[in-house]
Parts: structure tokens; sequence; C-alpha cells
């Protein structure tokens, strides 16, 4: 048996004790995703289960280690559970991988019809209606996550948005370029760091590409791996980050909406009353986090661990987000 | 050395082959990475052709920003003009410091992501 054939196959045992052994493994397709994160189309043949489900896996020995910022699938798993708990949309975990069945760490969970793509979401024609929606969905979500208790989950670390400022100048700093925009964002965000608000449950990379929207809008909150405890600005934040809005800066939120109707409704569900401005820091927090992941994804290919064409090309975006934090910071200069 | 044909002729000449050969065949992540290279060959001949200018006009922006910059090179300049702003000596208050930041910026950005929409804002203002 191929080594594709031997996970079919224990695959098809999981999902036997999970449906019935009438139904079968008809196949099971990569999607997409990195070494250490895969995305399968599993579809089904048989009575008694869904046609299609989504696998999320790590091989074995690439699991989320205690060091990496990334919560780990099955924690991934029990999130994303206490979320449809909490009404909030998203996938449904059918069956998380136990060790003894050889198909890696990671969990199984329904697949949800509509468009991951942000260019797609933003252009076509089909999603008009979807983007009028997405702003208050999006708030109404938002204040659903920030009320789950993670308590009981392992690995959720606290995160607030000045230990995020420091940790991102500590990475920028190891990498050790001269890039005085980002010096000067640095300082300006820990000299203007907000109150910090109690830390509650964030998802963390919430945002275009990271959600599932159909016709009607927001379909399904996926990618929980970067959920953490911190201030509920940022996940706002975040999807206000220009690199986030896709060529659509004049649209605020994502580049869909405005962020005032998301506001609104966040404050409706029960969330905290937040005004625009409550969100700068955020959003030029969000600029400078990117602005550094980029540095640090094109480490790795100056280092030698990945030579791909992407990540070395990775590392021309930089600009993108120091554009955007001389934008900012010229704003704030006037406010 | 002879440039017949010259180094930006030579990326363009693989570009081409790129855009026009290659890509049609490909499929899947290869397709992706071969638009990447392909991005990657419009930023390497957009550099070729910018990048002496910019220099020149960064450096000279330094020298006028910075005291006591006779015979520092650019990078040594860069690094001073990074401590200043670490010690709070040069903030965003300063519209010298704000003007060199957004002018290199702005050329760093048009050599690599052109289209990038954060361009449009800063050229708007």
């Amino acid at each position: 048996m191929s080594e594709k054939q031997e996970f079919d196959s224990r695959l098809q045992a999981v999902l036997r004790r999970v449906y019935g052994e009438q139904i079968a493994l008809a196949s099971a397709n990569r999607l997409s995703g990195g070494a250490s994160q895969e995305t399968w189309l599993l579809t089904l043949n048989g009575t008694g289960a869904p046609e299609t489900l989504i696998l999320r896996r790590a091989p074995e020995g690439m699991e989320a280690t205690d060091d990496s910022r990334a919560i780990g699938l099955p924690n991934e798993a029990r999130l994303i559970r206490k979320a449809a708990a909490a009404g909030v949309a998203v996938p449904e975990v059918v069956h998380v991988l136990e060790p003894d069945e050889g198909v890696g760490e990671g969990f199984i969970m329904s697949r949800v019809e509509g468009e991951t793509i942000a260019r797609r979401i933003l252009r076509n024609d089909e999603y008009a209606k979807a983007r009028e929606n997405l702003p208050a969905q999006c708030g109404r979500a938002l204040a659903g996550i920030h009320r789950i208790d993670g308590s009981d989950v392992p690995r959720i670390r606290k995160s607030t948005g000045l230990a995020q400022v420091e940790q991102y100048e500590q990475t920028y700093q190891e990498i050790g370029v001269c890039r005085p925009i980002f010096d000067l964002a640095i300082v300006w965000l820990k000299e203007n760091a907000p109150k910090p608000l109690e830390p509650m449950l964030v998802h963390g990379d919430f945002r275009l590409g990271n959600i599932m929207v159909d016709e009607q809008g927001l379909a399904a909150v996926l990618d929980w791996e970067l959920a953490h405890y911190g201030d509920p600005r940022e996940d706002i934040g975040w999807m206000c980050t220009n690199s986030w809005r896709f060529g659509q800066s004049e649209k605020r939120l994502g580049g869909f909406g405005d962020v005032e109707p998301l506001l609104d409704a966040y404050a409706a569900a029960g969330g905290a009353e937040f005004t625009p401005r409550d969100i700068d820091w955020w959003d030029m927090l969000g600029s400078m986090k990117w602005g550094i992941m980029c540095m640090g994804m094109y480490e790795t290919f100056r280092s030698g661990a990945d030579a791909s064409v992407e990540r070395a090309a990775i590392g021309r975006r930089v600009s993108e987000t120091e554009m955007d934090l001389v934008n900012l910071l010229e704003g704030q200069r006037y406010a | 050395m002879h440039d017949q044909p010259s180094v930006s002729e030579l990326v363009q000449a693989v570009k081409n082959f790129v855009d026009h050969s290659a890509m049609p065949e490909l499929k899947g992540r290869a397709a992706f990475h071969a638009r990447v290279a392909s991005n990657v060959l419009a930023t390497i001949l957009r550099d070729l052709d910018a990048r002496d200018a910019n220099d020149a006009a960064e450096y000279e922006r330094l020298k006028a920003l910075l005291p006591d910059s006779d015979g520092k090179s650019r990078q040594a300049l860069n690094e001073e003009l990074q401590v200043r702003i670490r010690s709070g000596e040069l903030t965003i208050e300063s519209a010298a410091l704000m003007e060199h930041l957004k002018k290199t910026a702005i050329a760093q950005l048009k050599v690599d992501q052109p289209k990038y929409s954060g361009l449009a804002t800063a050229i708007e203002d």
C-alpha cells in the first residue's frame, strides 16, 4: 500500500467510527496549507454521513510546539465548539483526531459553503449583499467570541496590546535590519498605548481570508490557531489594517465597509462601546505587526530554511506596511 | 564588460519566458509560484532602474536631516536616524523627519509594489 492509500485507509477507519461501517471514504484531496497545517476536502459515500467534510491536520512531528504562538489543532477544535455554543457561526467539529488513529493531529469538521478569497468577496457582484451585511455580522460575531470562557482550554496565552508591541520590537531587533519607520511606529505605539481593558478571548486573526462568506455574508469564522486572551479592540483593528483591505483602502473595515456599523452591532450584542478613534492605535499595531511578520517570513528564505520564490518575494512587501505606517503616523500628527 | 544584452534585457527575456512559455503550462502551486516569479522579475527591473537615484536622494535627505553628517555613509546615517528615533529625540512632530520618511517609503514602494493602495493614498496627500 502506498503512503497515501495507508493514510486514506486510516482516515476511513476514523470516519466509520464516527458514522458507522456503511460509509466509505471516496476521496481525500489536499486543498492548501503550509508545512505544519493542512486542509483536506473529504468526500464520502454511504448513508448517514455528509457528502463532504473538511480535515484540518498537522502531520506527525509538525504539531504546534509549546513555544509557538499557535494553540494547536486540538485546542482550536475545543474553541470552535465553544464558539458554536456561544452562537458564533463556525463549522461543526465532528471529530478530534486521537494519536492512536495514526493520521496526525487535527480535527474533522463540516464543510461550510462559501468563499474565503478576499479579492472575490470584495469585487464579485454575487457578494454585493454580503458586503452590506458583513460589518454588523462581524460585530455580532466578535461580541460572541469575546464572551467565550476558554479557561479550561490549554495553551491559550495572554497577550495585551503593549506586550505585542514589545514582542514584535524584539523580533525586529533580532532580525537586525535598519528601517527607521518601524522604530518610529514602535516608539509612538509605546507612548500612546491605550489603557488596557480586562483581557478576554480574542480570535487573533480575524480578517478576510479567515472567514467563510456566502451571498448573505458571514457563514463561518475559521482559523482559530492564534486565539489568545487580549484586548477586544485587537480583533477589530486587525480587520481595519490596510494590508487586509486588499486594495480597497477607502473602506476601512476589511475593504468592504465602515467600522461604525461593526461597532454599533458589537455594542448592541453586549460588547463594550468603542468609537472609531478607539481603533486607531490597533490599526497601526496591525500594520507594524504584519510588516515585521513579512520580515520574519523573508528571514526563512535568507536563512536557507525555505528556498521558495514566494518567501523571498514577501520581503518586498515590508514597504507596503512602511507606507501605511507613515500615512497613519502623519494622521496622528494632525490628530 | 559587455552589456549587450544588458542585465535589464536579460531579465526581461527571462520574464518573457516565464509569462508566455512557462506559466501557461503550469497548474496549481507551480503556477502560483510562476506568477510570483514574474512579479519578482518586474521588481528587479524597477530596482535596476531606480536604485542609484533613490539611494542618492535618500543620502542627500539624511545629510540635511542629521547634524555632523560629513563623511558618513548612507547606512551609517540611517543607523544614526534609528538611534535618534528610539531615544525620542526625533518624533512625529518633526516635519523634516516625516517628509524624509514619506519620500523614502514612496520611493521604495514604487519599486517593490507600485500598485499597492497605500501608495496612492500617500501621493494624494
